[in-house]
């Protein structure tokens, strides 16, 4: 019950509620009526109203002078997990969004602390069960499904979005301070000065995980340098390697014809046995590129010792594709090895310098330096060795 | 960011006398670029300790309460850049493929 189009966000005036059809709900919802009916009895009719069906994780609203704000179950439920391994090996990702507006975690009062977030269902999840022992406001921005850092670079989390957010939620007057907490890798989109001056609202920027939050509000809002510093750990690389394979796939479909055209180029003009038998060759030639700029690349990144992402992926490419063929490739001569060797670590190379904008410390003068020197290598390494291959077909 | 070095070329530029030591560059930078060694004097102007290590987020440059610091912010994303040189539009994370960012 996540997906929405735009359209429908526009029109779902509460928090918690997706509103599921119609053009018509755009007025504010009336909330008249008993809870006989509601499964539990925090629940009020808005699960009853037409056309509108409200999160399964609201567990309940919560009466504020601002109006009702739904409670968050800090429990994820087997759909979140779901939901969450889909994202990690990039399906759907175009639209897995919640609802923005004001949220509560747990059973905060007026004193409790408030923090902003984005709209990214994996993010609010996580935020969820991180947080489960807080009691906290939480505002949700639009941020279109973005993640925060992302979302703050495209400054769809941004300064605009926030004064938007703190207005029209009114948190003004379910708290008695004027203190809001942003995650540091927010703070890309966000002046803090101007959120100040155009709601009063003091932005602190919290830690950067959301596993430092607690430590950070016990120490009475100070973050220790750890937490402010990013971090690229070997965990954190290994969890987007399935995005990084999903983005290889779609080339595939005019990439894979092409293979077997050109591997059944011979002296026989063209060879239908030798398109299959040679172009599925040239395929794991590519595979083993693929495997090496898209998984050996992450994994191994600190010690692949070369700061130029091209030259890691090459390298690991031309090693995975190394190895590939001494396990499987004796029956190739010595110039379709060499090629696939090329072949492979261009590839390699090409999916390693794209793995630069998934990392934290990769700044954007620097990649392009890196891709006006790399890219045109890559393209003539990866032409050179498509015509070894076929000159190998020759000398077979 | 230990062990994570990249070509370290990068738009951000620090004006020092502008500086009123308000240490909000040092709260929103994620790689430590400024450092601040008096850091108990009110109002002591911060340095630009590891300018190599920014990745151009701007984050500093936005919540600069004086315009001390520029830095020209941009997409990191290699299809997007590779996108800009065919178009000839700036680089946005708007691509088809959504993965770059």
């Amino acid at each position: 019950m996540v997906k929405e189009s735009s359209e429908e966000k526009q029109l779902t005036p509460l928090e918690g509620v997706v509103v599921l059809a119609g053009d018509e709900e755009s007025s504010p919802l009336s909330k008249e009526g008993g809870d006989c009916c509601s499964t539990s009895p925090s629940h009020r009719d808005i699960r009853e109203r037409a056309g509108i069906m409200v999160y399964p994780l609201v567990s309940g609203w919560l009466d504020t002078p601002a109006g009702e704000v739904p409670k968050v179950s800090p429990v994820l439920t087997a759909d979140d997990k779901r939901g969450t391994i889909s994202m990690r090996i990039g399906i759907g990702r175009d639209s897995y969004a919640i609802t923005p507006g004001l949220y509560a975690f747990g059973e905060p009062n007026e004193n409790s602390h408030v923090i902003v977030t984005c709209n990214y269902k994996l993010t609010f999840d996580h935020l969820r069960s991180t947080l489960s022992k807080l009691d906290l406001w939480v505002v949700v921005l639009d941020t279109k499904g973005i993640n925060v850092w992302c979302a703050a670079g495209k400054g769809t989390f941004g300064t605009a979005e926030v004064i938007k957010r703190v207005n029209e939620s009114s948190i003004d007057k379910v708290v008695n301070h004027r203190d809001l907490i942003l995650p540091q890798l927010g703070a890309p989109g966000v002046s803090a000065q101007e959120v100040k001056r155009a709601t009063g609202f003091k932005v602190h920027y919290g830690p950067i995980r959301a596993e430092d939050i607690t430590a950070y509000l016990d120490a009475g809002m100070v973050a220790t340098p750890s937490m402010r510093e990013a971090t690229f750990t070997l965990k954190e690389r290994a969890v987007l390697i399935p995005v990084e394979i999903s983005l290889l796939l779609s080339p595939l479909k005019w990439v894979i014809p092409l293979l077997f055209i050109l591997s059944g180029l011979g002296p026989s003009i063209w060879s239908p046995s030798a398109a299959v038998t040679r172009g599925f060759a040239l395929f794991m030639g590519l595979f083993a590129g693929g495997l090496g700029g898209a998984v050996f690349l992450p994994l191994l990144l600190p010690y692949l010792f070369w700061r130029e992402f091209s030259l890691k992926g090459a390298a690991a490419g031309a090693g995975v594709t190394l190895i590939g063929l001494l396990l499987f490739g004796g029956a190739l001569n010595w110039l379709e090895a060499l090629s696939l060797i090329v072949l492979g670590s261009a590839v390699a190379s090409y999916a390693g310098m794209n793995f630069t904008g998934t990392t934290p410390f990769t700044s954007p003068t620097s990649v392009e330096k890196e891709m006006r020197r790399w890219v045109p290598i890559q393209i003539g390494t990866a032409a050179l060795s498509l015509a070894g291959w076929v000159g190998g077909a020759f000398i077979g | 960011m230990k062990g994570f070095d990249y070509l370290g070329v990068n738009t951000l530029e620090f004006d020092v006398e502008k500086c009123v030591g308000c240490g909000m560059c040092l709260t929103v930078c994620p790689h430590a670029v400024f450092t601040r060694s008096d850091a108990g004097v009110k109002g002591a102007k911060v340095t630009l300790d590891k300018p190599a290590k920014c990745m151009e987020c701007g984050a500093c440059a936005i919540n600069c309460p004086v315009a001390a610091i520029t830095v020209k912010p941009g997409v990191g994303c290699a299809s997007a850049i590779l996108h800009s040189w065919i178009t000839g539009e700036e680089a946005s994370c708007d691509c088809s493929g959504g993965g770059c960012c």
